[in-house]
């Protein structure tokens, strides 16, 4: 099963990546563009079948390695129940 | 007495804290490369600079499973001192030994300069033969040297005098034009709750000889030598 986790900063933690980006397109003209968070995003292939135990597994992998719990949180994405991806 | 180089794929100035120790200092040194387990008879671990594991993911963040690490846990929890420079400070909020995190440097950019940096505390073996309020010129080299932690914490640090170095302008003062990239309460370096693992953006190590433009970094080495001697390290004592 492919799980997908989102990493992105707390909203509490400044991002000065997302910061400039949104500078640049105020300057490109898209004024109602009103923030951007930069995160990252990892897609992973797990040798696992069950639903749940896909989760547990990504959340864990996640909380100790992907993100780091101080500036960072994240969320996890599994395929649709019954779908065949 | 023995320093111990740890040395990561990417790591950049293992030999800059070598020479530092080893040459200018005249201690034993050696280099510890990062899959080994134990730090054998070393009486002080540097976690030098650079980009350890290219710097993949985050900063720090791969270079923490190595299996060296758990030798220094270790070796920290035993009270004995450990100095983590620029990504050995990043290792070591990654590892959890020190609290915080680093973000990207405000502007985005890499800072490769010369800063203030005043010693706010001498109560730790990196810092006892400083002054206090003493500013050191030091270089600093990196893109993710924005210290944050929440504040929560860094109102502990500052409670503990926990905070050991600060960005400063060379007259001392404590003001954002001195701050290179955006840390929190100007904090350019930090101590564990028993002073002995201490964590800084800026290079010492880069620092120990006038012909490269400043010296000021000497004292930290000096320091920890001081340090072990009145320890009674059984090293010191015989050498």
């Amino acid at each position: 099963m492919k799980a997908r986790v989102f990493v992105t900063l707390k909203p509490s933690v400044f991002d000065p990546q997302g910061h400039t980006i949104v500078e640049a397109l105020h300057s490109l003209g898209y004024g109602n563009v009103a923030d951007v968070r930069q995160g990252k995003f990892f897609e992973i292939d797990l040798n696992v079948t069950e639903r749940a135990a896909a989760e547990k597994l990504a959340a864990d992998v996640a909380d100790r390695v992907l993100a780091n719990p101080v500036i960072e949180s994240f969320r996890i994405e599994l395929p649709e129940a019954g779908g065949n991806r | 007495m023995t320093f111990a180089v740890v040395v990561f794929p990417g790591s950049n100035c293992d030999h800059d804290a070598y020479h530092a120790a080893k040459h200018v200092l005249g201690q034993d040194a050696r280099f510890v490369w990062h899959k080994e387990t134990t730090l054998g008879d070393a009486d002080v671990v540097i976690l030098p600079g650079g980009f350890s594991h290219g710097d993949y993911l985050r900063t720090g963040a791969i270079a923490r499973f190595s299996p060296v690490m758990a030798a220094v846990a270790d070796f920290a929890a035993a009270g004995r001192p450990v100095l983590g420079v620029c990504n050995g400070f990043q290792i070591l909020l990654e590892c959890g030994l020190l609290p915080g995190a680093m973000l990207r440097n405000r502007d985005l950019k890499f800072h490769c300069e010369f800063v203030g940096v005043r010693v706010e505390r001498t109560d730790t073996p990196f810092t006892l033969l400083c002054q206090q309020g003493q500013v050191l010129q030091l270089p600093i080299a990196h893109g993710e040297g924005n210290y944050y932690a929440p504040p929560e914490v860094v109102a502990e640090l500052e409670a503990a005098g926990r905070v050991v170095f600060r960005y400063a302008a060379a007259d001392g003062s404590i003001v954002d034009s001195a701050n290179p990239n955006g840390s929190l309460n100007s904090i350019a370096g930090i101590c564990s709750e028993g002073r002995n693992v201490v964590g800084l953006m800026p290079h010492p190590e880069r620092a120990v000889e006038a012909m490269v433009g400043s010296a000021d970094g000497l004292v930290l080495f000096e320091s920890v030598v001081k340090s072990l001697a009145s320890m009674g390290s059984h090293h010191a004592v015989a050498r």
